[in-house]
Parts: C-alpha cells; sequence; structure tokens
C-alpha cells in the first residue's frame, strides 16, 4: 500500500514510453537516464502534467489514474521541482512560497507535514523573503523553489533535474540542502537525473531507463553494481559504499573509513568517528593483481572473489565484479589483462583501488 | 474659446466611445485571446483570422454589413427590436457594437501574444502548487500578461478615437450622438471651415502622438518583469 505504482504506454511519433514501475513509498528514488530516456516524460505523468492514454498510476493506495479515473495535477498531493526555478516572477520569494501552501489542504498525517517554517530553515533562505525573484542568484532561485515545492506538505515529492541548469559552483551550494531533505523528511522523493554522481550521492532506490523503458530497477547499490547496464553508466561505471570513519591519523593526516568487508584510507576527514560517509569507487579506478602488491603508492588494496565479467563499453575492455567480503567493487580493465591474469569466475585476488571519490564533498 | 461647444461635444462623445468599447473589449477580447494562446484546436486559424479581418478589411465594408446586420431586417436587428431595444443604427450604442468589431484585433493580438509569451511552465507550476485553472487563470496568467493588457488597452483606446469609415456608415452624423471627433472634422472640412478643422485636428494629432509615446516609453520596462 506504501507503494508507487506506475504503468504508462506513450506513442507518440518519435518517443515512445513504455514503463511498469513500483516505487518505494519512502527515501530517495533516482530516475536515471541519458536526455531523451523518458525519464522526465515519466515524472511528468506521474505528476498528470502528461496524461498517457493508457495509464494507470496508484500512489499509497490512491488512484491517480486509471481508465475511468483522473486525478488533475491540482489534486495530486505532490510538490514538482522543474529544472529551471520557474519562480511567479510578479511574486516576492515569500509570497511564491504561500502561493502553494495556502491552496494546500493540511495533510492527514502529522509525519508528512512540512511547515512553512521548516521548508525556509531547510533550504537556509531567511535573509530572501522579502526580495523578488529577479533579484537572486540562480542557486538561490532552485532554493526557492524546493522551499515552494515543499510548503505544500507535499506526500511526494518529485524533482525534475533540479541541478542541471547550474554551474558547478551552484551546484555544491544545493546538494548539501538536498542531502538534508533525504534526512530529514519522511516523504518519497522521485529525482530524476542525467548526472551519475547525483544519484549515486542522494538516491536509495535506482531505476535506469534508456529509450522509453526501463532497463533496471532496485537498491542503489545492487543496481549500480550490475554489469549489464554499461550502456548507461559507459565510463561512470562504479559502486557506491556506506563507510563509517574508523580512525584518524593526524601524523600522515589521512583517515580510514571501514565498510562491511574492508577499510579504505582516505585524506583526512573533518568528520568525527562513527560519523556515516557515503564513498562511490569508479570502475575505472580499480585495478587487479594476484598478488597483494607490495612496493606501490596505491594505499588501498583489498582482497577479492571475483564474482562475474561482463563486456564493458569499448571492445577492448571488460568489467570485473568483485566481492570483497560482502561489498561489491566493479573493475574495469582491458581484455588482455583479463586473460594474461587469468581472471575467471571465484579467483581470489586484490583490489587496488586508485581513487575513493566521497559522496558530499 | 479654442474649440466650440459642438467641438468640445465631439471630443467627449469619441472618449466615451473609446472608453465604453476598450472595456467591453477586456471582457471580450480576454477569453477570446486566451483561447487562441492555448488551443490546438483545427478552428484556431479560421478564427484568429476573422478577428484579424478588421485589419485588412476596408472600413465601409465593415460598416456595411454591421448596418445590414443590426437593421430592421437583420438578425442582429430583429433581436434588439423583440428585446424592446429598438434599432441600433444611428445610435451611440450602435457605434459601440461597430466598434466593438472593429477594434477586435487591436484588443485580442495583444492579449494573445501576452499570453504565448507566458508558455507552459509557469501554468504547470501553478498546478503543482494546487492552482485550479481557473484560480491559475486569475493569480497567474492575468499578472504575467498584465504589460500585454496594458498595450491592448491603449491600442484598442487609440484606434477606436481614429476610427471614421464604420462610423459613417452606421452612426451617421448626430451631434451630442453620434458625431465623434473624425466625423467633425470632416464635416468642418466639407464647410469649408478649414480653421476649425485645423484646430480639431490638432487636438487629435497630439493625442495620438501622446499616447503612442506614451506607448513606446514605456515598452522597454516591460523586459525587466
Amino acid at each position: 500500500m506504501e507503494s508507487i505504482n506506475a504503468r504508462f504506454d506513450i506513442d507518440w511519433p518519435g518517443f515512445s514510453l513504455a514503463v511498469d514501475l513500483e516505487l518505494p513509498g519512502r527515501g530517495v528514488t533516482g530516475l536515471f537516464g541519458h536526455s531523451g530516456s523518458g525519464k522526465t516524460t515519466l515524472l511528468r505523468c506521474i505528476a498528470g502534467l502528461v496524461r498517457a492514454p493508457k495509464g494507470r498510476l496508484v500512489f499509497r493506495g490512491e488512484v491517480w489514474q486509471d481508465e475511468s479515473n483522473w486525478v488533475p495535477t491540482h489534486r495530486r498531493s505532490l510538490g514538482y521541482v522543474f529544472q529551471e526555478a520557474s519562480l511567479f516572477p510578479h511574486l516576492t520569494v515569500m509570497g511564491n512560497l504561500r502561493y502553494g501552501q495556502k491552496r494546500a489542504p493540511a495533510p492527514v498525517a502529522a509525519e508528512d507535514r512540512v511547515s512553512l517554517d521548516q521548508a525556509i530553515a531547510l533550504l537556509g533562505i531567511e535573509h530572501l523573503l522579502t526580495r523578488k525573484p529577479e533579484r537572486l542568484s540562480g542557486g538561490e532561485r532552485q532554493r526557492v523553489a524546493i522551499a515552494r515545492a515543499l510548503a505544500v506538505s507535499p506526500r511526494v515529492l518529485l524533482m525534475d533535474e533540479p541541478l542541471a541548469a547550474l554551474d558547478i559552483a551552484r551546484k555544491r551550494e544545493i546538494l548539501p540542502y538536498l542531502e538534508r531533505l533525504h534526512d530529514q523528511l519522511a516523504i518519497p522523493v522521485l529525482y530524476v537525473s542525467h548526472a551519475p554522481d547525483e544519484v549515486a550521492r542522494l538516491a536509495d532506490h535506482l531505476v535506469v531507463m534508456d529509450g522509453g523503458r526501463v532497463l533496471a530497477s532496485g537498491p542503489l547499490k545492487e543496481t549500480l553494481a550490475r554489469l549489464d547496464l554499461p550502456t548507461a553508466f559507459s565510463e561512470d561505471a562504479g559502486v557506491v559504499i556506506d563507510a563509517v570513519v574508523a580512525s584518524h591519523d593526524d601524523n600522515y593526516h589521512l583517515s580510514r573509513l571501514d565498510f562491511p568487508g574492508g577499510n579504505v584510507v582516505v585524506a583526512q576527514r573533518h568528520e568525527s568517528i562513527g560519523h556515516p560517509l557515503r564513498l562511490r569507487i569508479h570502475a575505472r579506478d580499480v585495478s587487479l593483481a594476484l598478488e597483494r602488491a607490495t612496493g606501490t603508492s596505491i594505499a588501498n588494496l583489498l582482497p577479492a572473489t571475483v564474482a562475474e565479467i561482463a563486456d564493458a563499453d569499448t571492445p577492448g575492455h571488460c568489467l570485473v565484479r568483485l566481492d570483497a567480503g560482502g561489498t561489491p567493487l566493479i573493475a574495469r580493465i582491458t581484455r588482455r589483462s583479463l586473460d594474461q591474469l587469468g581472471v575467471a569466475r571465484g579467483k581470489a585476488m586484490w583490489a587496488q583501488i586508485k581513487a575513493v571519490a566521497l559522496l558530499g564533498d | 474659446m479654442f474649440l466650440s461647444e459642438t467641438d468640445l461635444q465631439s471630443i467627449w462623445l469619441t472618449l466615451r466611445l473609446a472608453g465604453v468599447v476598450t472595456l467591453i473589449l477586456f471582457v471580450v477580447g480576454t477569453p477570446i485571446g486566451w483561447w487562441l494562446a492555448r488551443t490546438r484546436s483545427r478552428w484556431k486559424g479560421p478564427i484568429g483570422a476573422v478577428v484579424a479581418l478588421p485589419l485588412v478589411l476596408p472600413p465601409s465594408v465593415l460598416g456595411f454589413y454591421l448596418l445590414v446586420t443590426m437593421g430592421p431586417n437583420g438578425p442582429l436587428g430583429q433581436l434588439t427590436q423583440a428585446l424592446g431595444l429598438g434599432l441600433l443604427p444611428f445610435t451611440f450604442w450602435g457605434l459601440v457594437v461597430a466598434s466593438v468589431f472593429y477594434s477586435l484585433p487591436f484588443m485580442v493580438q495583444p492579449v494573445q501574444n501576452a499570453f504565448e509569451a507566458i508558455g507552459d511552465r509557469p501554468l504547470e507550476v501553478a498546478a503543482t502548487l494546487r492552482a485550479s485553472p481557473l484560480d491559475t487563470f486569475f493569480t497567474v496568467a492575468l499578472p504575467l500578461a498584465a504589460p500585454g493588457f496594458i498595450t491592448a488597452g491603449i491600442l484598442t483606446f487609440a484606434h477606436t478615437v481614429g476610427e471614421f469609415g464604420v462610423v459613417l456608415m452606421i452612426g451617421g452624423n448626430i451631434p451630442g450622438e453620434t458625431r465623434v471627433a473624425s466625423v467633425q472634422i470632416y464635416d468642418h472640412v466639407e464647410a469649408m471651415e478649414y480653421g476649425d478643422a485645423h484646430r480639431l485636428a490638432a487636438v487629435m494629432l497630439i493625442f495620438s502622438f501622446l499616447v503612442l509615446l506614451a506607448l513606446y516609453l514605456w515598452r522597454p520596462s516591460q523586459k525587466n518583469t
């Protein structure tokens, strides 16, 4: 009853969408794919901004669309953040925030309630309330747009590439706020993005789309560790690991991060011991060795067992999925190395990790 | 006195006519402009063309058809007679009805352009913020299209002030009832009163210039909204 069931069939000239999905009713679901993959159209169908003729949408037990029912967008309990902030230019920031808030019925469940003050505080826009949108920076506008969507106390938050129109500095400005939403709000979030880093950082559940079809849908870590989705990720293939800060080495300015089955050492973190951190290890940053290498500058060496081998995005490479004590890793190596090292399923090897990306920097 | 009593009367009548027509067209033209801006119907082209007709039609042609329609045997004439309103031609309200048709494109087209310029996005945003379509129209579409409405109002008013051919066909030349400024100037010229014609013509010239000046001076500020 808590899930979101969506089935849509669209057949437009030059574009088709055929999805049948069950999405979790909590946490952040990343809808990932290249432009034209149908992820935005799927989100617009869920919002009721596009009416797929043969669609069925059941939101947490509430029918929003089927053969005989159609709930128009303004009666769906959702918040929507568009790629461009799309603030109303004739209203102040406060006027924009209040526009939806005063029209929305009070939510039934207290845990779903987001007060205006809470939305303002979450996005850190207290100092902007009296300004007109034209007097805001791009990042500030998008923060106001997110707060405006939250202020209606939606039962689901739909975000359509909210960072895509922003430069890197603005993205860095907003990402921490998105993480706060993830940590502090009970409502599910559907987050459309073509940026693997954003999805890896924010999502709990991942839907990979291509050509209007769903290639995969599952928990983020499992789905990223799959080798049959290389067309979607190509050289951004890699895994996400949830780790905790285990110890600090003040002498060498390093920190050790532990996760099930191993640990990695990274440049010193400011977080205290026990703090959770999400890591991303790209397949291109993992190489394989038969024995534990000595005389190498690579600090992070993990024993791992080969679990699966698959083709990569170029004919000269392949992807190897490893099991490092329960934590999956993917290595992208050349086909020649594969043969020379005799890499095969079940073989015990050493994974050499050249770089660890900490999501949240 | 600079202008004669009848000249002033004709100016007052002209302003009254233009004001009433502009107000009526705000009410009539807005839904037409909205429909033309938003519809995907195949009737968009034909309806748009009908609205634009007065731009190219000789005023005498439009006036002739309106005269026939509003006359004793025309459908509109029979309706007004049945309602006990009498006949519209050669009355002030006959002029109003004729001018509404004549000035329609000057209201509809700027309003339509303004609505089109808003695009779908603000309306979608309003829908996701729980605003019904009617609510969205009044709280988002109208405020965002406001500059277009000001342009449309000024153009409609000014164009109605300047009309001549339709007035002559429908209204004739009744002092205080249908003799507007443009007709009054024509009368002066016919009567060889060139001095009087000059004075009234100058007033009209200055008025028209000031209206257009206001429009052009005000226009650049639209970009900031």
